[in-house]
């Protein structure tokens, strides 16, 4: 078992609807879904984002497209137009998550 | 087979102004649509149509269809777009002036699409008994009713396609869906159903594809960004669209940027929700059915995409003045710079206390260091160069926000050394306008197509 970081094996993207920020993880070589299923659980994003994400973390799954998508709710501020962070739109939380490092 | 090519050519209000000019003048496309939309532009234009009932709409719009009326008009494109804002009618008058003093008046005709406003209507619509629920908190809307100051409901392709239909080339909307941009030219070209959900999916999703201009083509790209060419030129992406529900994702030859299967998968999973349930006016999208393949260089095949029935419901927007906010920020260099940033914040902090002054939220960050990932990063920082600090105060109170706007400077000279970037002054005092997303049944919505 080694630890790589995401960035490895992933690419992402992040957006917003409210105060809830969406992130789409897809696999760059599509063999690598199924790590990403195994590995980038709820509940790990949930942990990953400790400090910035305060409500539930809720994972979908795209096999079509070797993707996962994770909405992160409260995670901005209060978002739109109330929001006082920088990131209010959660763009930069695609980066973010592929920090994360997992187990191969 | 036919086939036809819609050109996005604006990902929102304030994108690159060159794009629509190239899709029209560097290769051939059949439409062009462009999105000016976001949730706050409909706060804004509202606050410009009460000062000037002829504003209220995508001002860019008009200055781009002076510049390109003439080749549209000759190579017989049709535009179509929701620069319409809160006033399409006044927009529409504009481009009809434009038309015919650019000499092309017989060959323009525009459509204005509205009746998505109805921030006037909403005592009616509570009476008869559409709460507009908060679709989140569940509330009543006669919280909010004296602070309302917009309210639109997202119609869908089908006003368009009518006006497509009746031989307008040029359809200026108020609040219509990105998404339903795209799909009415496949409605009206392919002659679809518009019960045949599967093929409503289909243009939804080339619509999703492109409805963010080059954010499919290769900008925000995150899988190997530096190695995408001649982003100085970046070409603005094309659906090539069959009538059998294939489509192919392309952009013009010779542009920059790339088009590839992960460029696309990108931009589908942005802003996504459950990815089997994308709910528009026009269907329910189902993203999990998307094939995608590379089809050449610069070049995506799209296709089998499905769809279930629409929903009996439109989505409405509606925002509201919820109090006050500012940000202001400093920058602070080496030697021991996060330190000296973490410092200014609790001095500011002291004296905000001190005054009796109320707030909602105070927030501070450090750029350069936490403002983004916050948590998550932990390195060694005490020899980062330069940090800027940034801090954000929100409430109900307008003359707190306004005093704490007036203590930021001071600290240059009653805090921590080594600071500067102070020469912006005084941080804006900002009206929050805060959105109320709700759901109201189709029936009581009548979409408007006026012709000029």
């Amino acid at each position: 078992m080694a630890k790589i970081k995401l960035q490895k094996i992933a690419h992402a993207r992040s957006g917003d609807k409210g105060d809830t920020a969406n992130v789409g993880l897809i696999a760059i070589n599509p063999k690598d879904y199924e790590v990403l299923v195994k590995q980038v659980t709820a509940e790990k994003v949930k942990a990953h984002f400790k400090g910035i994400c305060h409500g539930k973390v809720e994972r979908f799954e795209l096999p079509n497209l070797g993707a996962l998508n994770f909405l992160l709710h409260e995670s901005l501020g209060g978002g739109g137009t109330l929001s006082l962070k920088t990131d209010a739109q959660g763009k930069t939380y695609a980066a973010a998550l592929l920090r994360m490092e997992i187990d191969i | 087979m036919k086939s036809i090519r819609i050109a996005a050519g604006q990902g929102f209000w304030g994108d690159w102004l060159e794009a629509p000019k190239n899709q029209v003048r560097q290769g051939p496309i059949d439409y062009l649509v462009m999105d000016y939309l976001a949730e706050i532009t409909m706060s804004i234009m509202m606050k410009q149509k009460r000062k000037n009932p002829e504003f209220g709409y995508a001002t860019d719009f008009v200055d781009l269809m002076k510049e390109i009326l003439p080749d549209v008009a000759s190579k017989g494109i049709k535009v179509l777009s929701n620069a319409g804002g809160v006033n399409p009618t006044a927009c529409a008058k504009k481009v009809r002036e434009i038309a015919n003093a650019l000499g092309l008046g017989d060959k323009i005709k525009v459509a204005a699409i509205h009746g998505d406003d109805i921030a006037g209507r909403i005592d009616e619509l509570v009476k008869k008994g559409h709460p507009l629920k908060n679709m989140e908190s569940s509330e009543d809307i006669t919280s909010i009713k004296d602070k309302i100051q917009s309210a639109n409901v997202y119609l869908g392709a089908e006003p368009m396609v009518r006006a497509l239909k009746n031989g307008a080339n040029i359809i200026i909307a108020g609040r219509v869906t990105d998404t339903g941009l795209t799909l009415a030219p496949m409605i009206h070209e392919f002659g679809w159903s518009m019960t045949d959900w599967d093929k409503m999916s289909t243009g939804t999703i080339a619509g999703h594809i492109i409805e963010c201009g080059a954010q499919c083509s290769g900008g925000n790209c995150s899988y190997e960004w530096q190695s995408i060419p001649d982003m100085a030129n970046v070409g603005f992406p094309i659906i090539e669209a069959h009538a059998d529900g294939t489509f192919y994702v392309t952009k013009h030859v010779g542009t920059g940027g790339r088009i590839d299967v992960r460029t696309v998968k990108e931009q589908l999973v942005y802003e996504m929700g459950d990815p089997k349930s994308y709910i528009t006016p026009d269907c329910i999208a189902d993203f999990t059915s998307i094939n995608l393949a590379d089809d050449g260089p610069n070049r995506v095949k799209v296709w089998g995409i499905k769809g279930k029935e629409k929903t009996e419901l439109f989505k409405v927007s509606v925002s509201y003045v919820d109090g006050w906010k500012a940000v202001g920020t400093l920058v602070y260099t080496w030697p021991d710079a996060v330190k000296k940033a973490k410092v200014a914040g609790e001095i500011l902090k002291a004296r905000l206390e001190k005054l009796g002054l109320k707030f909602d939220e105070i927030l501070t960050e450090t750029v350069g260091v936490n403002s983004c990932h916050g948590p998550l990063t932990d390195s060694d920082n005490s020899e980062i160069p330069e940090v800027t600090f940034r801090v954000g105060v929100r409430g109900h109170d307008q003359k707190a926000i306004e005093r704490f706007s007036r203590e930021i400077a001071p600290l240059v000279l009653t805090g921590p050394p080594s600071v500067t970037g102070f020469a912006g002054g005084r941080p804006n005092v900002q009206e929050i306008l805060a959105y109320w997303p709700a759901l109201i049944r189709k029936e009581v919505v009548e979409p408007l197509v006026d012709y000029f």
